[in-house]
């Protein structure tokens, strides 16, 4: 239940910001709540599973940050602009 | 389990990350940011998993926020950097997120105080049955993720190296430049002399 709101508030802030560093907030939000998700259901078995899971998740998730930060850098060195909107006019 | 507990911690949760979605400014969403991810902790530690919740912390509270803000301060250079900084020192940008880490921080204390007792022992997730599930069943997985992080941080390098590289080596043709032009100047010297003899 937990998780469902929080992956609905990660869909809502990817969907609704236009600025890239709250966009890969936003992502960050959906694969915690996947995490929750799986370590509460670990807990509700009482199984190890669903921990060995969150820490996959967490290891994706440091290294898809390393990467889309490197990303949002070398966007915000081409464009040369500190208002980050202009980058999303690039996708059109 | 303490349902209390969790209830408090899920509320903390769900309003930093509502706060993180809506703030303006990139810093003060970071802050409340961080606060979400510290409550989710508390809930890991809530749910008998207490050696994900200190990885939570360390990894998603401690280097992730850490390199997002590194980001933030980077992009932020400038006018914008003085006024935000100037914002960040009103206490009214504080309140927030210290109350609700103030919370938690109660909320822990109060889970190491009484909580320990409370749980039951079954449902417990031990760091050691964790470990013995991620190199037992698990490895090829593991395998994959070291190769993930490998690929990232190679990603990572080259993306943020491509650029600089270019500033650099115009420096150092600047100083080899002024190097040269010195010598030029030395060996004009040197050479009018004989130049001016002849």
């Amino acid at each position: 239940m937990l998780a469902g709101i929080l992956f609905a508030l990660g869909v809502v802030g990817l969907l609704v910001r236009r600025n890239l560093v709250f966009v890969l907030m936003s992502v960050e939000i959906m694969l915690n709540a996947a995490g929750l998700a799986f370590v509460s259901a670990g807990a509700r078995w009482a199984q190890a599973d669903g921990q060995v899971m969150f820490i996959f998740i967490l290891s994706m998730a440091a290294s898809e940050v390393a990467v889309g930060l490197a990303l949002v850098l070398q966007l915000y060195r081409e464009k040369q602009s500190l208002d980050l909107d202009s980058v999303d006019e690039m996708k059109g | 389990m303490n349902v209390i507990a969790f209830y408090i911690a899920a509320v903390i949760a769900i309003v930093a990350t509502v706060l993180v979605i809506t703030l303006k400014n990139a810093v003060h969403a970071l802050l409340y940011l961080a606060v979400s991810l510290i409550a989710v902790a508390v809930i890991f530690y809530d749910l008998g998993a207490p050696f994900i919740a200190g990885l939570e912390v360390i990894v998603y509270a401690g280097s992730i926020i850490v390199l997002f803000i590194f980001v933030v301060m980077m992009l932020n250079l400038g006018k914008r950097a003085t006024a935000s900084e100037a914002a960040l020192l009103k206490p009214a940008m504080w309140i927030g997120p210290v109350a609700l880490a103030a919370i938690l921080i109660g909320e822990m204390a109060y889970l190491l105080e009484h909580g320990a007792m409370g749980v039951p022992a079954a449902s417990v997730v031990t760091p050691r049955a964790v470990g013995i599930a991620l190199y037992g069943p698990y490895v090829i997985g593991v395998e994959l993720s070291s190769m993930l992080l490998m690929a990232a941080l190679v990603g990572a390098y080259h993306l943020g190296w491509h650029k600089q590289p270019k500033l650099e080596i115009q420096d150092v043709s600047r100083e080899y430049g002024t190097g040269t032009d010195a010598g030029r100047d030395s060996i004009r010297t040197g050479s009018g002399r004989p130049a001016g003899a002849a």
